[in-house]
């Protein structure tokens, strides 16, 4: 009996980490455009999906699925930057109030559009290795977990060294840490501002791509996607990279296990009751600053 | 100036009065009935994002809060309708409090975030918890509302009441914008800081205008439930949230007057262009940001600064402002 719970305890927690591994990529996507430009992109959620049905389009016309995730990675890339560009770039009151209603325009046209483009119905994209179920002790665990997990945190480790090593990086986090300094030292803040842009609406997409096989990909995901990688954020720590990651890890296994062992009918509730408190309790964060 | 703004209000209380009986057309009337209804929600989130410079983006939540509670409580425990309606109004009120005091004493985006986890966790309980709310499929039987020798149960006694009541609402917002209490707000809405060095509680003002706005928020839904006798969870969506933010955009911030067109343009368009239908969402979209990039006050108060501003430029010479 124990180890029958054990099992289904374990299989929550494969597919609660598979989950949180999105939320984590979401999460980033929330952090880099904030620690850039201190907005909380609304839209971020509509490139995961975006990033899928782009991937399952190309995938009809042309069937290599390396072709089409860097195919659908760059369009998705190539939108961000166009949003930046057109919907933020030329606003002039920069309050708060005023960048949170475009950034939700954004999302609803951005859903409204792919509404419009593939219509309602869910699209199918084939997992990159088979579907054979591997074993793991009495829980099974498909090849797509293991590239979801895998993918995510290559991309969490190149996107760290990208901001470690490189100069471009290291400019951005100068640019995070105090925008008028940067420029004085010649950061072309602006650059950085789109570039933030351009890597969130990336890692949105390439976590959109990869979840796509084990949910299959329809215009309205990214809404509940993006809130969740958004409660991921603000839960550890908005702004924070490793707080990203964990904050998505922990809300998917807490949702995975909740919607598991109490009810499943809930399972959308626990990130926002999780989101409420920490606001209420620990508003910066588990691993943030004191705001 | 008294005067006129008297004349304005007895102006449109009389033609609200004449309307009905040039139109005494029932699919017209529930139509006025539900601008309405939406001009009571869309008031209340005005003088939040106009006034307090914050928006909820769980708005159809407090709608929905006030909805049920009325259904429930009448449908299936036969509560007197005036007090389940008294009973939404006390559990909106209660809720907003619960959320506006940890969201407020933080800047900047905290209230959006928390009223729109609120707005999905209250949307997910009308899903889920069947026994009370009837789950997807909706709750029914909600009856309607009555005085004494008095049901208003056909379209255009509900418009007899709807529009009291909205009529009351709106002076009653206007009275609040006017009296010391408006005045903070106005200070508020200009500069927090200079409101503060004023000695205006900012914080403080900012959670009565919140809870205030819910309490709209629940009347409206508490009147929509006893107006269509049923209610279901698609009703208070966060698209129905985000709905009412473009309502308060196309009317203007801060305008008690643009909440009044920016719902009743709102709540018409869909039924008069049916292909309006397919695009909704996407139009709602686009009006929220080309609206918010060119006219951050709103459309019409824009297009009239923009108007103002031009009359004043011809007539002062040239000189620009």
């Amino acid at each position: 009996m124990p180890s029958e719970i054990f099992g289904a305890v374990l299989q929550y927690l494969i597919s609660g980490l598979t989950n949180g591994a999105i939320y984590a990529l979401i999460a980033l996507g929330f952090g880099i455009i904030f620690n850039a430009t201190h907005i909380i992109n609304f839209a971020q959620g509509e490139f995961v999906m975006l990033g899928a049905l782009c991937a399952i389009s190309l995938y009809q016309v042309f069937p290599s699925l390396p072709a089409a995730f860097l195919g659908s990675t760059l369009l998705v890339t190539l939108l961000g930057l166009l949003f930046e560009r057109l919907a933020l770039r030329p606003v002039k009151d920069r309050s708060p109030l005023t960048l949170i209603i475009i950034t939700v325009g954004g999302a609803v046209l951005l859903k409204g559009l792919a509404m419009l483009w593939w219509g309602k119905e869910a699209y199918n994209l084939p997992p990159f290795t088979g579907a054979t179920p591997l074993h793991l002790g009495p829980a099974t665990i498909l090849p797509q977990n293991l590239w979801v997990l895998g993918v995510a945190a290559l991309l969490v480790a190149g996107l760290e060294a990208f901001f470690r090593l490189t100069l471009t990086g290291k400019a951005m986090r100068a640019c995070a840490y105090n925008p008028v300094a940067a420029r004085l030292v010649g950061i072309p803040a602006m650059r950085m501002v789109q570039l933030s842009f351009g890597l969130s609406a990336a890692l949105g997409a390439a976590g959109g791509i990869l979840i796509a096989p084990l949910t299959l990909g329809v215009y309205d995901m990214g809404t509940m996607l993006g809130l969740k990688g958004f409660s991921a954020a603000i839960l550890g720590g908005l702004g924070s990279s490793l707080g990203g990651v964990l904050g998505g890890l922990l809300l998917g296994v807490a949702e995975s296990l909740a919607s598991g062992l109490i009810s499943s009918g809930y399972r959308d509730a626990v990130a926002f009751f999780i989101l409420l408190v920490v606001l209420f309790v620990r508003p910066q964060g588990l691993l943030g600053g004191r705001t | 100036m008294r005067g006129a703004r008297l004349a304005l209000w007895g102006g449109f209380a009389l033609v609200l009065a004449l309307l009905p009986l040039g139109w005494r057309n029932d699919y017209y009337l529930s139509l006025l009935n539900f601008i309405g209804i939406h001009t009571i929600l869309v008031v209340g989130l005005n003088l939040l994002m106009g006034y307090a410079g914050q928006i909820s983006l769980g708005h159809a939540a407090f709608f929905g809060v006030g909805a049920y509670t009325s259904g429930i409580l009448t449908a299936t425990y036969g509560v007197n309708p005036w007090l389940a309606l008294v009973a939404g109004l006390a559990l909106a009120a209660g809720l907003a409090f619960l959320i506006g005091v940890p969201a407020l004493k933080l800047r900047g985006y905290y209230l959006a975030m928390a009223t729109l986890g609120f707005g999905v966790i209250v949307y997910i309980f009308f899903v889920q918890a069947q026994r009370f709310t009837g789950g997807p499929s909706g709750l029914s039987g909600i009856p309607a509302l009555s005085l004494p020798g008095f049901t208003f149960h056909t379209p255009l006694r509900l418009y007899g009441l709807i529009w009291t009541a909205t009529l009351g609402i709106l002076a009653l917002s206007a009275g609040l914008v006017d009296s010391r209490l408006g005045r903070a707000l106005r200070a508020l809405h200009d500069s927090e800081v200079a409101a503060e060095s004023l000695g205006i509680h900012t914080q403080r003002l900012k959670l009565l205008i919140f809870v205030w706005s819910a309490l709209y928020a629940s009347l409206a839904g508490s009147l929509y439930a006893h107006t269509l006798n049923f209610v279901a969870p698609s009703s208070f969506d966060i698209m129905f949230s985000i709905k009412l933010v473009t309502m308060v955009v196309v009317g203007g911030m801060a305008s008690i007057w643009g909440s009044l067109l920016g719902a009743g343009v709102l709540t018409v368009l869909p039924e008069l262009l049916v292909v309006f239908h397919d695009f909704e969402v996407v139009l709602f979209g686009a009006i929220l940001m080309v609206v918010m990039i060119f006219l951050p006050r709103g459309l019409v108060r824009g297009l009239l600064d923009l108007w103002e501003y031009r009359h004043f430029r011809r007539e002062s010479g040239g000189v620009s402002g």
